[in-house]
């Protein structure tokens, strides 16, 4: 560690600690980007970097973000699949950071999902 | 694939979907010697010594999804494109070493890119995985463990917003001295 402080890690403990407790419930929101070789070569790397920082600046605690491999399509990449509690999962194709920026705000914070950019919505086999 | 940061991204990948739980990540440059090192290893299931032997011919991966697998003979092409090579060390249960080697100025090698998003987006969607980031540039080195930042977290979640962005801001800050070592 080359420059982080015990101190800022320290800082950033107690006061997380005093909300950790939303966080332990579990998570509101899910969102998966497809990094096999054909997403990151497409862009998946940028879509999941703006992902982070649209959850660090609207302060949405309750959205995690996670990685999966090959989604077997690769002329769609970059992919995200976004899950909501006890919704079914929604499957976005062909992103870039503006439709993954729209997608974050009407899906991920709105609970609307965005017909125009999604491939499959439930079943992760329909194709 | 542009740079080597999204090859460096592609092959931890790899380690990821082998089920690691700690994942180092290292980059050596040495001007002295004119050689980039980029070596990514882990405590995943490893492979035997069949897998290993096709995995260099671009038709083969062992996922059934789709028949061929790109991402690792992609870095030996980058690699042997400016006089380097790709190596593989593995051993099946235990885990795997992937290590690139480049012509550091050779015409053709491709630039690092961005190391710290690289980086971020790995420890931001895996944070149960223990990565450790070394990078060396001639004489000075920089390294990043995440197990010593969970241990201090004491059970705040790594994800948290604030918690990505100051280990972005501690990798950023190296960065800038490292690139600036370079002129
Ligand atoms: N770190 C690793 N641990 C275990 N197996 C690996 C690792 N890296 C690669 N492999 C095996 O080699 C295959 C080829 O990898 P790769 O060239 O990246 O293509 P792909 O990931 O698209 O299959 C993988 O499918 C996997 O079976
Ligand atoms: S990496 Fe191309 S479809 Fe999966
Ligand atoms: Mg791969």
């Amino acid at each position: 560690m080359a420059r982080l402080t015990i101190e800022d890690l320290k800082k950033i403990k107690d006061k997380q600690k005093a909300t950790f407790s939303l966080r332990e419930g579990g998570y509101r929101a899910k969102v998966t980007v497809h990094m096999g070789t054909c997403g990151i070569a497409a862009g998946a790397r940028e879509v999941m970097t703006v992902l982070l920082d649209e959850i660090a600046q609207s302060k949405a605690e309750d959205v995690i973000t996670t990685t999966s491999g090959c989604a077997g399509l690769c002329a769609r990449e970059p992919m995200v699949t976004v899950e909501l509690l006890n919704k079914p999962p929604v499957k976005y194709g062909d992103l870039n950071k503006e439709k993954i920026r729209e997608i974050f705000k009407e899906h991920v914070l709105g609970g609307n999902p965005v017909e125009k950019y999604a491939l499959v919505v439930g079943s992760e086999t329909t194709y | 694939m542009q740079d080597l940061s999204l090859h460096i991204l592609d092959i931890a990948e790899n380690s990821i979907a082998a089920g690691a739980t700690e994942i180092r990540i290292k980059i050596v440059e040495d001007t002295g010697k004119n050689l980039l090192l980029l070596e990514i290893s882990d405590n995943g299931k490893g492979m035997d010594s069949k897998t290993v032997q096709q995995i260099t011919d671009p038709f083969f991966t062992t996922k059934t999804v789709r028949k061929v697998g790109l991402g690792i003979p992609l870095l030996a092409q980058a690699a042997r494109e400016c006089c380097g090579d790709l190596t593989i060390k593995t051993e099946k249960g235990k885990g795997t070493t992937i290590s690139a080697c480049f012509q550091c100025d050779h015409v053709d090698r491709k630039p690092l890119g961005d190391i710290c998003n690289t980086l971020i987006v790995l420890i931001a969607s895996n944070p149960e995985i223990d990565f450790i980031f070394e990078h060396r540039k001639d004489d000075d080195v920089y390294t990043l463990n995440i197990a010593d930042i969970r241990k201090e977290l004491d059970g705040v979640p790594l994800n948290t917003p604030e918690v990505i962005k100051i280990i972005k801001d501690d990798i950023s800050a190296w960065l800038i001295i490292a690139n600036n070592m370079l002129q």
